[in-house]
């Protein structure tokens, strides 16, 4: 059995789970936060990301022990009462989801994305760096919608300012 | 149009909770004392079933049941069955052989399930099922539809002589045959659509809870049909009865038809449930969803078109093998044909059709409908035939569809089918002008000055959607009606909710169920709600699938809002005192039209509930329900046109443009109707280019994850050029046709066409990999 604390969504939290849980699963079972989902078992769908330490991490490919000490954030944490973060309000504007089971990781990693490029992305960047979440649903062509309008929103300002 | 009513781009209401994470899928649910089924699967694709030593796994922490088939079959649950009775050409019944839902004597494909391990986690439900110990004697192996049909095959159901299921016909032969033998030209083909996985995103998952004091069940499942699986686990495989059953699809990470069919799982953890006294949740891994989710297509065809002197379609003559795998899924029997060969007329007129379908058991996973569901087969068929017919007879692909179009409405086709109604042109023109069909060769010559390949290719496709009416669907075979139900309840405040039969796994029927409701009776979007997928709320339903949700099922609730209206108005005449023919009901008031008269809605509802002041003899209430039974199928068509560029280097293709231009009559919501086609362009995409479903010769599938099976990705595909035409859809009261599945069918052939197009070749199988379009450039340097 391995001893965790960490912070999840700012709550520290401390727990004794079975050495081999994922964080995946330690999310979803032990902290009940089922925005995160399991799409696969290779690690490929990306329906499991969320942040670790500010980065976008596939839950799935990490042991809950091996998170031990981290800053964890997931969908549930991203935006706080009644006010959705920038990225979820354009998944919701440009219809960036249908089913929604792979939307979650999509928002995590593109909230990720946007904050890596600072403001720089253009449709072929968005496209290239999706490639480790998979949509069924969309086609995508909604999803690269809704990432570029949330950047120029969250990056408009800034670079007005500049 | 208000701002929120029908036609327009309303933002879906059900977002917020997909977008937080607060929607609640099957593997979400938690009940108490709830534990962890994990099945044990057959590693053969056939086998003969001997001794299941389970004694190590029962002593292993956290297990509490270790149970097999014979259990199962003492407990008397029935076998699995299709619903859709297809006959042979002489009469004969199908051949369906027998599937239980735990593997009794014999394993018949890789992922046959044959023990089930319930214990308190899943890792120790996981741990034990490997340590279950099975006999399996194997047998020869065929996963090959052509091969199994071939003398001395391995038989993989007793009952079905030669693996045939059965041999079917429709049309007339010996008029196709003659048109044929006069016709000035004749193309052939011979064309193979190759096994897909649906893959939705959500893997399927089951958890069943029995009460042993009501003796009840309650089933929360991956469905888009709850309705129907509790009509089918209650009626065939004996259960529970119907009142003794509860079915919950609650958010359903989608399914494109994969999540129609009633699988062994969830009839394995209802039993599993009651016998152990446990709530059993069950979800698959990834690698169960590739091995046992319903695959799709699979078809082998031989294809002749004859032209006359003129060009115009003479016949049409095909012959098609259906592999559907190792046991008939639900509605399986019905793909290969009533979904298939009745839509071979496509947008033309062809005097005489005849096609055959031979369908057969291997030795792979079963076969059943995935997005388009035979329409994509036919329209495959169609439009590689139309395109290399074209190139055949040296004339415009555009021209030689163009001058076959049907124009006449009704249009009876030779294969059932009656068109209501349609513009094939309008579409053709709308796809042509968006894609800049006239450039083409300025492009063309562009590209090869930077050392690539490029094509275009069209397809011009025709889709029968809302799979209705009940009777003649029953006169062909079908098990059950397919007809849509609701009921509008009206509260007491006038607020509204909607119980509906269909199923939303991504349609966004909260939202355009709920823009009819508001155009209708003037109510903002926030006072309607839509509820779905709990047998316990909604009476009946036959779900969603086909496309049928808007015009099927938004026309039950609009039977049931007509009949909703026309007691407000008498309520709203009674208490104005008007004439109730003179009532109108407007932003959420009933207005005396003409005047300035008017009690809002809320006073109308309130008053039906307070019953102090009705008219004479009323009942109090405000809640109607309505069934409809469609009067035709709706045909949806359009042309799509793709343009690829091709390294001639590596075999690469790109998909640089894609125009859709579809009919699918009157819309509710443009944004979601794009998504739709979004998604399913997507999906035909996969299917052209990356989508291949492999098994080895002896029955192992080798595309079991995402590693080996190309999923399409974001950077596989372009942005979409989507546009509509709309010839309003007669056989409805709203006119709509339907729009699910339209992107599937009519993409793979304008890609293929494409690809041959830019490599100048004749044949390409799907999916064109680099490998095999460099292949086929090799082959023809
Ligand atoms: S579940 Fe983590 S990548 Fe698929
Ligand atoms: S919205 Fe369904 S998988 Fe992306």
């Amino acid at each position: 059995m391995a001893k965790l604390e960490m912070t999840v969504n700012g709550r520290k939290v401390s727990r004794v789970v079975d050495d081999r849980t994922l964080l995946a699963h330690f999310l979803r079972e032990d902290m009940q936060l089922t925005g995160t989902h399991v799409g696969c078992d290779t690690s490929q769908c990306g329906a499991c990301v969320v942040h670790v330490d500010g980065k976008a991490v596939k839950s799935c490919t990490m042991l809950a022990a091996q998170a031990s000490g981290a800053q964890v954030t997931t969908i549930e944490g991203l935006s706080s009462g009644a006010d959705l973060h920038p990225v979820q309000r354009a998944f919701n504007e440009h219809h960036g989801l249908q089913c929604g089971f792979c939307t979650t990781g999509m928002i995590m990693a593109s909230v990720d994305i946007i904050a890596r490029h600072g403001g720089d992305l253009d449709e072929a960047t968005v496209r290239a760096e999706l490639e480790g979440n998979i949509c069924r649903c969309t086609g995508y062509h909604n999803i690269v919608k809704a990432v570029l309008a949330a950047n120029a929103e969250m990056h408009g300002a800034s670079q007005a300012a500049e | 149009m208000g701002i929120q009513g029908i036609g327009a781009s309303v933002a879906r209401k059900e977002d917020r909770r997909f977008i937080t994470g607060a929607g609640r899928y099957t593997d979400d649910m938690v009940v108490p004392g709830m534990m962890h089924a994990v099945f044990v699967r057959s590693p053969h694709a056939h086998a003969t079933l001997g001794k299941i030593d389970s004694a190590e796994a029962e002593d292993m922490p956290g297990v509490i049941a270790v149970l097999t088939g014979e259990q199962l079959k003492a407990d008397e649950i029935g076998n699995l069955i299709c619903g859709w009775a297809i006959s042979s050409k002489d009469g004969a019944p199908m051949n369906m052989g027998e599937w239980s839902p735990l593997a009794v004597g014999k394993v018949r494909y890789v992922g046959d399930a044959v023990a089930v391990v319930v214990a308190e986690t899943r890792a120790q439900a996981r741990d034990a099922a490997e340590a279950v110990m099975v006999d399996y004697d194997e047998l020869p192996v065929v996963v090959d539809a052509l091969e199994a049909l071939k003398e001395g095959a391995p038989q993989v159901h007793d009952n079905a002589p030669g693996n045939l299921i059965f041999d079917w016909e429709i049309g007339e032969k010996a008029a196709t045959e003659q048109a044929l033998a006069g016709a000035a030209h004749v193309t052939k083909m011979q064309i193979r659509n190759n096994r897909l996985v649906p893959n939705a995103m959500e893997p399927r998952a089951a958890l069943a809870k029995y009460d042993r004091a009501e003796d009840h069940f309650t089933l929360w499942t991956t469905s888009q049909n709850p309705h129907v699986a509790r009509l089918v686990l209650s009626a065939f495989y004996n259960v529970a009865p119907e009142n003794k059953l509860r079915v919950i699809a609650p958010d359903v990470g989608g399914g494109f038809g994969s999540k129609i069919y009633i699988y062994p799982e969830e009839i394995v953890c209802l039993w599993a449930s009651k016998r152990t006294g446990v709530p059993v949740k069950w979800v698959a891994e990834r690698t169960e969803s590739f091995l046992t989710d319903a695959h799709g297509r699979d078809h082998l065809t031989e294809v002749e078109m004859g032209f006359d002197a003129n060009n115009r379609i003479v016949g049409l003559k095909v012959d098609t093998i259906a592999n559907l795998g190792a046991y008939m899924s639900l509605f399986s029997s019905a793909v290969p044909t009533y979904l298939y060969a009745t839509l071979l007329s496509g947008q033309y007129v062809i005097p005489a059709i005849h096609a055959n379908v031979r369908t057969v058991y291997t030795n792979t996973a079963p076969v059943d409908a995935y997005r388009g569901a035979g329409r994509p087969e036919a329209t495959y068929l169609l439009e590689r035939m139309m395109e290399t017919a074209a190139r055949e007879l040296g004339v415009s692909p555009a021209e030689l569809r163009r001058m076959n179009f049907i124009r006449e409405y009704p249009y009876q086709t030779p294969v059932i089918m009656c068109y209501d109604a349609g513009d094939y042109e309008a579409s053709l023109d709308a796809a042509m002008k968006a894609a800049d069909w006239d450039g083409f060769p300025a492009r063309r010559a562009e590209a090869e000055a930077r050392g690539k390949l490029r094509g275009i290719g069209m397809s011009c496709y025709i889709e029968a959607c809302g799979i209705a009416p009940s009777a003649a669907v029953g006169a062909l075979g079908a098990g059950v009606g397919l007809w849509e139900s609701a009921e509008v309840r009206v509260n007491a405040v006038g607020t509204v909710e909607v119980m509906t039969g269909s199923h939303s796994h991504g349609q966004g029927h909260e939202t355009t169920f709920a823009q009819l409701v508001s155009d209708r009776l003037g109510l903002p979007l926030d006072q309607v709600n839509i509820v779905h997928g709990d047998t316990d709320k909604v009476q009946m339903g036959m779900g969603t699938y086909g496309s049928r949700s808007g015009a099927v099922g938004m026309s039950a609730i609009a039977k049931a809002l007509d009949k909703v209206e026309t007691k407000a108005k008498k309520i709203a005449a009674h208490l104005l005192e008007a004439d109730e023919g003179d009532i109108v009901i407007e932003d959420g008031h009933c207005k005396v039209a003409g005047t300035d008269k008017q009690v809002p809605w809320f006073q109308v509802a309130l008053a039906a509930y307070t019953a102090h002041n009705l008219p004479d003899g009323m009942e109090p209430g405000l809640k109607e329900g309505a069934f409809y039974d469609p009067s035709n199928f709706t045909f949806p068509a359009g042309c799509y046109i793709c343009e690829v560029e091709v390294d001639p280097e590596t075999g690469k293709t790109d998909v640089v443009q894609f125009v859709a231009s579809d009919d699918f009559g009157n819309i509710i919501n443009p944004l979601i109707v794009e998504g739709q086609v979004h998604g399913g362009l997507a999906q035909g995409i996969g299917q052209a280019l990356l989508e291949d479903t492999a098994y080895d010769a002896s029955g192992q599938l080798l595309t079991a994850s995402y590693m080996d099976y190309a999923m399409p990705r974001a950077a596989d595909l372009p942005s979409f050029n989507v546009g509509t035409t709309v010839t309003p859809c007669p056989s409805n009261p709203l006119g709509i046709k339907g729009c699910g599945e339209a992107g599937a069918i009519g993409s793979p052939p304008a890609l293929i066409n494409a690809v041959t197009d830019a490599i100048g070749v004749r044949d390409l199988t799907m999916p064109a990999s680099p490998r095999r379009v460099w292949e086929a450039l090799q082959a023809k340097a």
